[in-house]
């Protein structure tokens, strides 16, 4: 029997290590012989982590426990590796598979099944065919048009077709060519790439041998996040494998074909998800966005021809030769083909990563697959697209899933975070927050980002805090153009959507702000008022602990907040046992 | 390995960065290496000293005030030194959602310090990170020390207080 505890980032974080740890104490313990612990990627129920796997040794799923902490081991050691009869009570529900089977899975067909770093179990379900049937039966164009009839789109964000990158890069003569896998997952709120390359990094690797073969590299670059350590850590075991089977280095599987990879940790800067500044970076400088022309297909990377892709997109390339182009076309809509993984998070009752077929209504994705709402609050919006994109409101929860009718709405699919929000999340505080974002994370070379994003979110933190005025929507409003329109690079033309998706929708939070001092969805504080309602008891609980002292009231009577005093901390609120708290 | 001029007239006060000798033997030569260069300097020594980046330059040809630019232009390099253990606090969209700021209160009300800030005793260091990409564990940190990372995830006020009195006790038992 085999014990497979899940050791995503996400897992290890919820204590998977122990559980595994756990495990292996006990089995060791109990000298049982035919039982091995094991560990692989990240299966996508996050909210249900340490998701621990059973399987017997005909390799069938006997049993998936969810939240498995230490203390829950020795029941499934005794009850069913030892008693074999699995635990009931700790399996999945029926209603959480659902979040599963629900699910359409390419990109992440391995991970959670395979432990990634042994590459054998990568082999074993047909890993590196596509690679020897790309080396050893097809032409650089031959691929290429796989790729094309596959209609597969770039997934870093921009959507932009593959197979024409790939082609305008093969055709750039030159001596040096070079492959680049863009893993510097900048959008806060996303976690796509590196679940898949923790989980399955050969399928990266793979993804980029053939794309160095279509356009004639013999040289790969990762570009991944200093932030993302595991990440980083499975690809290098990964690529030392590769190497010793001879699915890297020269003479590929004896095709005369030559391609190695190596990995460039990058240091924290969003920017660098821009193509030219992530050259930049790769060259040691500043990573700061160029002109284009010249593409990076003309002049990248030392001036050489250079494609560069991300990680998802790689990840569907094996597939897509294994199985046809047409296969993969087969999922999805007209314009947008195959399936798309998107991180789930925020107010969202199961949280995770899921990949849909393009095209799936966002109300199937957030309320078929991520159950609702957490606490059952009212759904209010969606982010996507992160600093890049924009919130899409309730009212449009019926718009698929795909580039098109995403960016109808004044969002874009972007790299996949999915960011989920309820009553309590104020739009206007949102706009603030990606503003933030967006004007630290600013390269500076042109003045409309560098200048324009701060005063942007100068008005911002002005209306959050109750100060705003009339005009200020509309000074907003033309900032966000001029901005747009004077930025080199996607990161400026794109960083007022935040701010014109949620004036868009939510007109009436901002004008609530500016004109009656009043944040509906009681977040900012600035606008909030704290009173004590009739539930009170006068436990004097919230005199006691208030820290300027502006509450005041005799025992078991009911107690009153000073407002001039109050400085709308909530720490009465956090206290107070009784509910007699009034935030508005 | 001391500094080439070995009296100091290159700035960096004859300073001895032996432990830089492999890596600059490794990298120095190579073009497009200094990223790489300053995170291993900042592995090595827990951040870029002005010391350090004129040893850099002395031997890598690179100008200083270039070696600087970068330096300041990536969120990873640190300038100044950090306590034993830095707490990297995740401000992404989701863990903002579920009240990071909160989180960060309680992190400054238990440490007295902000964001970027070291305590007196040199145990913590505060950075605010832009995303964990633990996204679904909302909200999360991170805290880095010699014995490597570790993530805490679904943190309340509470929570995040106990974790960090939880290392200040395992510290007062190393001490």
């Amino acid at each position: 029997m085999k014990v497979l505890v899940g050791q995503g980032s996400c897992g290890i974080a919820t204590g998977a290590k122990k559980t595994a740890n756990e495990f292996e104490q006990q089995i060791r313990a109990l000298g049982l012989k035919n039982v091995t612990v094991d560990k692989t990627g990240c299966v996508g129920l996050c909210f249900l982590e340490p998701i621990v796997d059973v399987y017997n040794d005909a390799g069938l799923l006997e049993a998936r426990y969810v939240k498995i902490q230490p203390s829950k081991v020795s029941d499934i050691v005794n009850k069913h590796l030892i008693g074999g009869e699995p635990v009931r009570d700790f399996t999945i529900s029926e209603e959480d598979q659902g979040f599963i089977q629900k699910q359409e899975k390419i990109v992440l067909r391995n991970c959670g099944l395979i432990n990634p770093e042994h590459i054998e179990e990568y082999i074993a379900v047909g890993g590196y065919e596509a690679t020897r049937k790309v080396l050893t039966s097809m032409s650089q164009d031959e691929v290429i048009e796989q790729i094309k009839e596959s209609g597969l789109r770039g997934r870093g964000g921009a959507g932009f077709p593959t197979w024409f990158k790939w082609n305008a890069a093969k055709q750039n003569e030159a001596d040096i060519k070079y492959m680049v896998c863009n893993a510097d997952e900048g959008d806060p709120g996303a976690f796509m790439d590196r679940s898949v390359l923790e989980g399955d990094p050969h399928a990266v690797i793979e993804g980029m041998i053939i794309g160095g073969f279509a356009i004639g590299a013999a040289e790969g670059i990762i570009y991944v996040r200093a932030e993302y350590p595991l990440a980083i850590a499975r690809l290098e075991i990964a690529m030392a494998q590769a190497r010793e089977k001879n699915f890297l280095g020269t003479n590929i599987m004896g095709t005369g074909f030559h391609f190695d990879i190596r990995i460039k940790a990058g240091a924290g800067a969003f920017v660098c998800g821009e193509e030219t500044a992530l050259i930049a970076s790769l060259e040691g400088e500043r990573g700061m966005p160029r002109l284009k022309p010249p593409f990076p297909a003309q002049k990248g990377f030392w001036q050489k021809p250079t494609n560069i892709n991300n990680v998802e997109t790689f990840a569907n390339v094996p597939f897509i030769i294994t199985n046809g182009g047409a296969a993969f076309a087969a999922f999805g809509t007209e314009k947008s083909k195959g399936t798309k993984v998107f991180a789930l998070a925020g107010k969202i009752k199961k949280g995770g990563l899921v990949e849909v077929p393009m095209g799936l209504p966002l109300k199937e994705v957030i309320f078929g697959i991520g159950g609702g709402i957490k606490n059952d609050k009212a759904f209010k919006a969606v982010q996507m697209g992160g600093p890049s994109g924009g919130c899409i409101p309730a009212a449009l929860i019926d718009t698929p899933v795909d580039y098109e009718n995403i960016t109808k709405t004044g969002a874009i699919v972007g790299s996949g975070g999915m960011i989920v929000m309820d009553e309590t999340t104020c739009m206007v505080d949102m706009a603030r927050y990606f503003l933030d974002f967006t004007r630290k994370e600013s390269c500076g070379k042109c003045n409309y980002c560098r200048i324009g994003t701060k005063r942007m979110l100068e008005i911002l933190e002005r209306i959050t805090r109750g100060e705003g005025k009339d005009g200020d929507i509309e000074l907003l409003e033309e900032l966000a153009e001029k901005v747009k329109d004077g930025s080199m690079c996607g990161l400026g033309q794109t960083a007022p959507n935040p701010v014109l998706t949620t004036i868009r929708y939510f007109r009436n939070e901002y004008e609530d702000h500016i004109y009656r001092k009043k944040c509906t969805a009681h977040s900012c504080t600035a606008l909030l008022t704290f009173t004590i309602t009739n539930a009170c008891i006068g436990c004097t609980l919230c005199a006691k602990k208030c820290p300027v002292a502006a509450i005041s009231g005799k025992i078991k009577e009911k107690h009153v907040i000073d407002q001039e005093k109050c400085i709308k901390c909530g720490k009465c609120e956090e206290v107070c046992k009784f509910n007699a708290i009034l935030r508005d | 390995m001391t500094c080439k001029s070995g009296n100091g007239d290159c700035g960096c006060n004859g300073a001895d960065f032996i432990e830089l000798a492999p890596v600059l033997e490794k990298y120095a030569k190579t073009p497009g290496s200094l990223i790489t260069i300053l995170q291993k300097t900042q592995d090595i020594y827990g951040y870029l000293s002005m010391d350090a980046i004129n040893f850099i330059s002395e031997n890598t040809g690179i100008k200083p005030a270039k070696i600087y630019g970068v330096a300041t232009f990536y969120t990873q390099f640190r300038l100044k030194p950090i306590g034993k253990n830095l707490i990297m606090l995740c401000k992404g969209t989701a863990c903002h959602v579920n009240g990071a700021n909160m989180i960060e209160e309680a992190v400054s009300e238990e440490l007295s310090i902000k964001d970027g800030e070291t305590t007196e005793d040199g145990l913590f260091t505060l950075n605010n990170v832009a995303c964990l990409g633990c996204c679904s564990l909302a909200p999360v940190m991170m805290v880095k020390n010699a014995e490597g990372d570790e993530t805490f995830g679904n943190l309340t006020k509470e929570s995040v207080k106990e974790a960090l009195r939880e290392i200040k006790r395992k510290e007062g038992a190393v001490k």
